[in-house]
């Protein structure tokens, strides 16, 4: 079998490199204790005989079943692969961005909210409202307060944890009139006509008032989802995918679920349990892409690494 | 061994007391999950995910200060206040005995 890697992470490896790449484990049999990234490193050595290919940076938005039963995967940047078996191994899901509790904020997105900003220039001489109280909230009011008409931070708190420099100029371009800044105060209500035109603004003392805008950019941090998964037709409980023990396949052939994106009777969330998980699935995905070759189970004890 | 009582607000409003042992080295995030509450705790306990959000409406004075890891997450949440904490970073001890919690975080869909 072939492999091929997808992440929408620019590099491989997981929350292992992403979110705690200088963290030791300590389950890891025969280590005693590995940083993760060290792990990582390591396993990307042990799968370089098998000569996989990575599709990084790219999030795996669509699964198409083809009339031969094989998938056409499409991604975020429009990369299609075509392949037998798919192997979702998605950890905590994808890191989207995280909502906030405002009423018609998903009907006026992409008219007016959005959680990032891709092209700055789309802000140019429109009234922007930024919510938020971290680095990017900081970052963007900066960034911003050159390109937009009018541009109003709103923050819940009366401090910033963001870095102190952005903190201090953000309070600078407040004293200088060059941008709005309300602090004790949260969003509460947004309004447009096909297009968001204003936002409604409550203070500490929860009286409302309205101001207008064009655009509204929430900045929360991200959460994990599961994202394009859920819509797959996979078997979902407690946000996490309904897999078979005996060999890890979903509900849906030619689907297999491996580490801490599955869930069965008596799940561990364990990088061990992952690797375990892996090897079963492999044997089955192996006669479910080769249904008429025999799969004679060998020990690298003995063959050695066949390398592809 | 100790037992650790405690009050718990559901999203409906339902109020319940738990009784937890102090001798397993739990989280009140763990204790919340043990005990069938709807709660995500994604990140599993890392101060990841700030999906174990809870608000502390009675024994705030009596926990232990929150440390960066959970200030940094707790700031990113829109519907934090001044009382709110992350229910992954607080263990399960004689600290907490009395203490009532108000469920936030989001429910698995």
């Amino acid at each position: 079998m072939r492999c091929h890697l997808v992440d929408a992470l620019p590099q491989i490896g997981g929350q292992l490199s992403e979110i705690y790449p200088q963290k030791p484990i300590y389950d890891i049999p025969g280590y005693p204790t590995i940083n993760a990234q060290e792990l990582v490193d390591n396993l990307k050595k042990q799968i370089e005989p098998f000569h996989p290919g990575f599709t990084l940076g790219e999030r795996v938005e669509k699964l198409e079943r083809q009339e031969d039963k094989s998938f056409i995967v499409t991604t975020s940047e429009n990369t299609q692969i075509q392949c037998k078996a798919v192997v979702i191994a998605g950890g905590l899901g994808c890191f989207e961005p995280r909502k906030p509790a405002v009423e018609r904020l998903e009907e006026f997105e992409g008219k007016g909210v959005a959680y990032m900003v891709r092209n700055p220039e789309l802000f140019r001489d429109k009234e922007i409202v930024l919510a938020g109280g971290g680095d990017s909230a900081l970052d963007w009011t900066i960034f911003l307060s050159d390109v937009a008409k009018k541009v109003t931070l709103v923050h819940r708190g009366e401090t910033f944890r963001g870095a102190p420099d952005s903190a201090e100029k953000v309070a600078h371009l407040a004293e200088a009139g060059k941008i709005n800044l309300i602090l004790k105060s949260n969003i509460t209500k947004i309004n447009g006509n096909g297009h968001l035109s204003e936002v409604t603004i409550a203070g500490a003392d929860n009286n409302e008032y309205t101001i207008g805008a064009d655009y509204l950019i929430p900045l929360f941090g991200l959460s994990p989802k599961l994202g394009p998964i859920a819509d797959w037709g996979l078997n979902v409980e407690k946000s996490a995918i309904v897999v078979n023990t005996f060999d890890y396949s979903t509900n849906v052939e030619g689907i297999y679920a491996i580490g801490d994106i599955n869930t069965y009777p008596g799940k561990l969330k364990l990088i061990l349990c992952g690797f375990h998980e892996a090897a079963l699935m492999c044997q089955s995905a192996f006669k479910f892409v080769f249904p008429d070759q025999r799969l004679s189970f060998k020990y690298t004890t003995v063959n050695g690494v066949n390398e592809f | 061994m100790g037992i650790v009582t405690f009050k718990v607000e559901n999203r409906d409003k339902s109020v319940k007391e738990l009784e937890i042992p102090d001798d397993m080295s739990l989280s009140l995030m763990e204790a919340l999950k043990a005990s069938e509450y709807n709660i995500l705790a994604t990140c599993g306990g890392m101060a990841l995910c700030a999906t174990c959000h809870v608000q502390v409406m009675e024994g705030l004075e009596k926990l232990p200060i929150k440390n960066e890891d959970e200030l940094d997450m707790l700031d990113t949440l829109p519907d934090a206040m001044h009382d709110s904490r992350l229910a992954c970073q607080i263990r399960i001890n004689s600290l907490i005995e009395g203490a009532y919690f108000r469920i936030l975080g989001p429910e698995h869909e």
